[in-house]
Parts: structure tokens; sequence; C-alpha cells
């Protein structure tokens, strides 16, 4: 009897462990896959602190970046360090709205930002294109954390086309 | 009272009977330093970034946005404080502009600025007060700093060399033009030339 209780005593005990183990093993796997993937935290352990990284600076070269499919918003090429856009000023605006871009050379902003939802064409910038922010961002000198592999609309075609010729 | 006065007058406008020449002249040499030390030194005070900030107006408006600004913290260290651009350098100017001034302390003491929204409604006449003393004295607070002449283009990205060489150096434009709302947030800007 007492045999039989000291069995049964033990299997629970296993059976109270296992899940724990289990989940033990389970959290080394996660680990693996975490930090698989690069992170600006680099692999570091979780209580470590890290050394920060350098931060990158905005690209201002004023070079135009192709864009990576027809419908991307363009990239901004040059800094925008204090630049307004609030509902008092658009500081964008006094380059690339229509009216300033023979004195400055900036292109600019596309027609549809003087649409309103419904198609109608305004004077004025349209309220929903007004936040240049929203969709348009500066790049910087930094290396991709993770590696990118779109591949555009064309190459796609291309390759294809190439592929049928052979 | 107006015996006082006329015995003042009577005792300025006679001859000494009393002291040397010596000692009146070398009297009057040794006050004129310490009246004009002491004058000057009260003047260079109020020339101050903590004699400026010591209102809340200035400290808890045009401080902050400045703060954020390249004109307060940069690479190298650099930084203006507000009488670099909002005081003149040269004495008969900067006496005139303290003169000025005067009016900003009747603002002071009657609260004309005293609240954030007060300020706001405020702010585009303020602003226009200082681009038109700058556009009229050709940016001179700028250029104390920044010497046309010690540009180097080269330096400079494609966009502001392109327009200093050609809209600066002519003297069609001056900084004050396009760099509006580079040390302090702008006010609407409905109207302004360039916006």
């Amino acid at each position: 009897m007492k045999n039989l209780n000291l069995a049964a005593i033990a299997s629970l005990l296993v059976l109270a462990v296992s899940p724990i183990m289990y989940s033990l093993n389970a959290n080394a796997a996660d680990k693996e896959t975490i930090n698989s993937v690069a992170t600006l935290r680099d692999a570091t352990p979780i209580d470590v602190q890290k050394e920060p990284n350098r931060i990158p600076q905005v690209v201002n070269k004023d070079i135009k970046k192709a864009r990576n499919y027809p419908m991307q918003p363009p990239v901004i090429p040059h800094t925008i360090r204090s630049y307004e856009v609030n509902k008092n000023n658009n500081k964008c605006m006094s380059c690339h709205s229509r009216h300033r871009t023979e004195k400055t050379q900036a292109p600019m902003v596309s027609v549809t930002h003087y649409m309103d939802r419904d198609g109608n064409f305004l004077a004025e910038m349209s309220p929903r294109r007004y936040f240049c922010n929203q969709c348009h961002v500066t790049q910087l000198d930094a290396e991709p954390l993770v590696e990118n592999t779109f591949t555009d609309m064309r190459s796609l075609m291309k390759a294809k086309a190439k592929s049928k010729e052979h | 009272m107006k015996n006082i006065l006329i015995i003042g007058w009577k005792t300025l406008s006679k001859p000494s009977g009393y002291y040397s020449l010596g000692a009146l002249v070398i009297g009057g040499f040794i006050a004129g330093i310490i009246f004009w030390g002491g004058f000057n030194t009260a003047l260079e005070v109020t020339n101050t970034e903590e004699f400026c900030i010591s209102c809340h107006e200035m400290e808890n408006n045009v401080y902050e946005e400045m703060k954020t600004t390249i004109h307060f913290s940069n690479r190298s260290g650099v930084r203006a404080t507000c009488p670099d651009c909002h005081v003149p350098h040269a004495w008969t100017d900067k006496i005139a502009r303290k003169m000025q001034a005067s009016k900003e302390v009747w603002g002071m003491l009657f609260g004309t600025i005293d609240t954030r929204e007060k300020f706001l409604a405020h702010r585009r006449g303020l602003a226009e007060n200082e681009w038109r003393r700058l556009k009229a004295n050709d940016s001179l607070e700028c250029r104390n700093c920044h010497n046309f002449d010690y540009m180097d283009f080269t330096e400079q990205s494609e966009r502001a060399s392109y327009q200093h060489s050609t809209a600066l150096a002519d003297g069609e434009k001056t900084c004050i033009d396009c760099h509006k709302g580079i040390a302090h947030q702008l006010p609407d800007m409905k109207g302004v030339e360039g916006w």
C-alpha cells in the first residue's frame, strides 16, 4: 500500500513538472528563433543594458530615389529638421506647392493632393493630404536590419519574358 | 520745495569757492568712471539670457520652443542666446533697441501676453516686428555669426549652395526672407511672401 502511494506521488510529481519542462524547452526554441532575427538589441541578453546604436544621419543629397512601385509616395531626399507642418503652416508647401515650384525648382505635389475624396479639384491642398509626413519620409544612412526580398512587377515581367525567350 | 530748487541751482551756477580745481576734475573723473561703469554693467545684465527668461512670458513660450532648434543644441556646441539675435551689438543701435524695450516692460507689467493663449494671439504681430527689423538691417544679427564672405558653398547641400550663391549673393534676398521661424515656432503665415 505504501509503495503504491509513493508511486502515485511520484507520478503526480512527474505530471506537475512535465509542463514546466516542456515550457522551458519551448522557451529555448523561441529564443533561438527570436535571436535569429536581427533586432536593434542584437541578441543582447534581456538582463543586460545594450550599448545604444549610433543614430543614423538623414540623407541630404537632394537626389531623387526610384519608387519601388508606381503608387509609392516618393521619399524625401533632404533633411526636414524643424519644418513645421501644423494648423498654421506647412513648410513643405513653401517649395512644393504649385505656385512656388517655379521659384524653387522643387517637384510639385501631384494633382491628387488637390483632390477631395469625391474627386473634386480644390484650389488649395486637400485637408486629407495636408500632413506630408503621413506618407512621405526621409531616409537614413542605415543598413536594413532585415533583408528585403521585395521584387517589383517590372522585374518580374522582365524575368518572365526572358524565360519565355529561352 | 521751490526754495530747495533755487538753492540747488545757485550752488550749481556759482563757481566753486571751496574745492580746488584739481579735486573737482579728479573727483569728476572718478565719479564718471563709476557712473559709466555702473550704467554699462546694468546694461550688460539686461543683455543676458537669464535676464530675458526671468519673465515667464519668455521662459515658457519662446525659450521652450528654442530648445529643440539648432540654435540651442547642435554638433559643435556653439549656441545663440536671446540677445545674440534680438539685440543689435553696436552701441547706438543697442541703446535704441533698449529704449524700444520699455514698451516690453509695459507689456510685462500689464500682462499683455501673460498666458499662452494671449501669447499665441499676439504671435503674428510680435513675429512681424522681428522680421521687419531684420529685413531693415539686412539680417545684421544673423550676420554677426554667419558671415557671408566665409561661407563655403561646397560644404552646403546643393539647394542651399544654389540659393546662397544666387539670391543671397545678389542682395536680392536677406537671411530672414527664407529663414523665418528657425529658432521659434511660426504664427499663422497666411499672406506672408514665400508661404
